[in-house]
């Protein structure tokens, strides 16, 4: 199945009982709080105009109140926009009738919840099978591709288990388990992580990474914590109080934050896993010294290649195997420890 | 006797006159504001007249959509209340044991049962207390096809809720004697008119607790259920009516318990079993016999009680094993 993106234009939400009469407004520069005191109704989205890749992952990142959860329940509708557009395909969602919506939703997209929200009164594999039965799909068929989803998410064994019986990781499994086998083509993952305790994060990080891989699904994942963003994201989009402060992919962000709130964000990350060699290699000079790595490649996993191999130099190589630039330990220590200076910026501008 | 006889009187006497005296301030006010300025009673008499003539006229010009109405359930009461009393009492025991034990999966309850019906038939209260069951299990069946629907409705939307809220509460605060009187005008004495006072009395649990049961719902597994498609169908038969089960359990539960004691109050319009046997030992001042019959209720009350708790500690059964 080929995957669309998601292209999200001039999203407005105002939630409020004359929500429509505030849009322009607001458009032309009516701030939150100006809203909400004079006319008692709160901007939860302004002007969102965000372009999600088709097969990559969109992490869109905020802290609590910056609407990301407002944002993902416009792609599937479950919020009704006050104005703009999303469209999926070529069609646009928020204008499907409630049959076309129940059509797109049922097939078109597959969503996980932060809560889980599994159905406590089936059984794991009947969780699964969830979506397919709403599809009207028989039992015979739908439990094959429960049970096969079920073990690509490291849950078999447990499909006659209940929910309850099942820790939150667990859980969230089978959420996930639901969420594939309705064999969809958009992922909406809403806070899918941010219940579960950091190591088992990573782990669930991981095992979205290696289905992504293979399955190229069209992601919006949402999260509050900068790291799972950079990990996750082939292109993260910051909110904060319902707008997008800043879009562009992980190195992007670290390397030259939009603005202050950005900085602060930036400034506790791990800069080693997010800038890539060919980011602040030096131009090739001939001669190709050391051990070779990849263009994409980050500066913690090269730092760990060069000091397994005893080498102070690396040649940097593009996909072809051409060597492209140079390395050394110098810059790279240099790059993972400077914070967002003018000389990052620069190279990350170019 | 004699001076109860005395003390009655006294007790007359006083309020006679106190009936004429009123307080010594109504010198100094009009009249109205001292005694009540009631309709004057010709006009109230008149008025009733006009009602219950009305009431009466329209029971005689539609008395064959009501004999209508109360055909199939006269049919079906009797149907139950032969097959109950004429079966052998072995067997019917035997079924009853069967579908207790299989109700509740537990032998206490069981034994219970068993204990609790064969002391009823050796006081004699055997084909009364069959009587009592078959009336109250129509009445929890009908109770539960009328609540449950209207149950649904409400949950579904705030204006059902906004009508339907203040009519169960008069329903419930109405003395159960005075719906007798419709009922009875309406349907005139007999079993049945006493079975539909008895769901009437009966049916307001079922109904508020199918309302919350699907009101109280997570709303996120509900967000979950729309956000895979869900049409409002699937909702309420996937969703929404498999978790409110252990509430609506809770409605049949104290559905039965109110048709229990209706059943009592409804023996005055002429349903028989246990409950007249009650109105019967009130009147001739039978203490014992009273009692046995009371005590026959209440074992069948526990037994019912008990059994549709357990039943329905089962069916949640998936939310007991929690992980810590």
């Amino acid at each position: 199945m080929a995957s669309h993106g998601i292209e999200i234009k001039g999203l407005y939400k105002i939630f409020g009982p004359n929500s429509r009469q505030h849009v322009e407004a607001v458009r032309n520069g009516l701030s939150k709080a100006e809203l909400n005191e004079r006319h008692g109704h709160v901007l939860g989205l302004k002007d969102i105009n965000i372009s999600m890749p088709a097969g990559g992952i969109t992490v869109v990142m905020g802290l609590s109140g910056s609407g990301k959860s407002t944002l993902i329940r416009h792609i599937n509708r479950l919020i009704e926009p006050t104005y703009g557009e999303v469209i999926y395909d070529g069609v646009n969602v928020c204008g499907m009738n409630e049959r076309a919506l129940r059509e797109f939703r049922r097939h078109k997209t597959a969503m996980v919840f932060q809560k889980f929200a599994l159905l406590p009164h089936r059984t794991v594999i009947e969780n699964a099978v969830y979506g397919l039965d709403i599809q009207g799909i028989s039992r015979s068929e739908s439990l094959k591709k429960g049970q096969y989803w079920i073990e690509r998410v490291g849950l078999s064994g447990f499909e006659n288990h209940y929910p309850n019986q099942l820790s939150g990781g667990m859980q969230q499994r089978v959420g996930l388990a639901r969420a594939l086998t309705n064999d969809a083509d958009i992922l909406l993952m809403d806070e899918a992580y941010s219940a579960l305790d950091p190591l088992i994060r990573v782990d669930m990080q991981t095992v979205l990474l290696d289905l992504q891989a293979e399955l190229k699904k069209t992601v919006v994942f949402i999260t509050h914590d900068l790291d799972e963003a950079l990990r996750l994201g082939d292109k993260i989009t910051i909110l904060r109080d319902g707008q997008v402060v800043q879009q562009g992919s992980g190195q992007d962000i670290v390397l030259s934050p939009a603005d202050d709130y950005i900085t602060a964000f930036v400034k506790e990350v791990n800069r080693g896993r997010v800038i890539q060699a060919k980011t602040v290699m030096k131009p090739f000079d001939g001669l190709p010294d050391g051990a070779r790595i990849g263009a994409t490649t980050t500066l913690e996993a090269a730092a760990k290649v060069m000091t397994e191999g005893g080498q102070t130099k690396a040649t940097v190589i593009d996909e072809a195997g051409t060597p492209i630039g140079t390395l050394d330990l110098q810059t790279m220590m240099a790059a993972m420890v400077t914070p967002a200076g003018s000389e990052a910026s620069k190279m990350a501008a170019e | 006797m004699s001076a109860r006889g005395f003390g009655e009187t006294n007790e007359q006497d006083e309020n006679r006159q106190n009936k004429g005296k009123s307080m010594a301030i109504c010198e100094f006010l009009p009249r109205a504001f001292c005694r009540f300025p009631a309709l004057s009673d010709s006009y109230i008499r008149q008025a009733r007249q006009v009602i219950d003539d009305g009431f009466r006229g329209l029971v005689r010009e539609y008395g064959y959509i009501i004999d209508a109405l109360k055909a199939p359930l006269q049919w079906f009461l009797n149907y139950l209340e032969r097959l109950f009393t004429t079966s052998p009492w072995t067997v019917v025991l035997i079924v009853m044991l069967l579908v207790v034990y299989f109700g509740s999966r537990s032998i206490r309850i069981t034994v219970g049962t068993a204990i609790g019906m064969l002391l009823i038939g050796l006081v004699g209260l055997w084909e009364d207390t069959m009587t009592t069951l078959a009336i109250v299990t129509v009445s929890t069946l009908i109770a539960i096809v009328i609540g449950l629907p209207i149950g649904i409705l409400m949950a579904r939307s705030e204006r059902v809720q906004g009508v339907i809220n203040p009519i169960l509460d008069v329903m419930q605060t109405m003395p159960s004697f005075v719906y007798l009187i419709p009922v009875v005008v309406i349907f005139g004495i007999g079993k049945v008119p006493g079975l539909i006072a008895v769901v009437i009395y009966a049916v307001p649990p079922m109904i508020r607790l199918t309302n919350l049961g699907i009101r109280l719902v997570d709303k996120e597994v509900l967000e979950a259920a729309d956000a895979f498609g869900s049409s409002r169908g699937q909702k309420l038969w996937n969703v929404q009516m498999p978790l409110a089960l252990p509430t609506i359990m809770a409605g049949i539960n104290q559905t039965i318990m109110m048709s229990l004691a209706m059943v009592v109050v409804a023996s005055m319009v002429g349903v028989g079993g246990l409950g007249r046997n009650t109105l019967q030992a009130i009147n001739n001042q039978f203490f014992t016999y009273g009692f046995l019959n009371g005590f026959a209720l209440v074992a069948i009350a526990i037994i019912f009680d008990r059994t549709s708790q357990a039943f329905g500690m089962r069916l949640q059964r998936h939310s007991e094993v929690v992980h810590g």
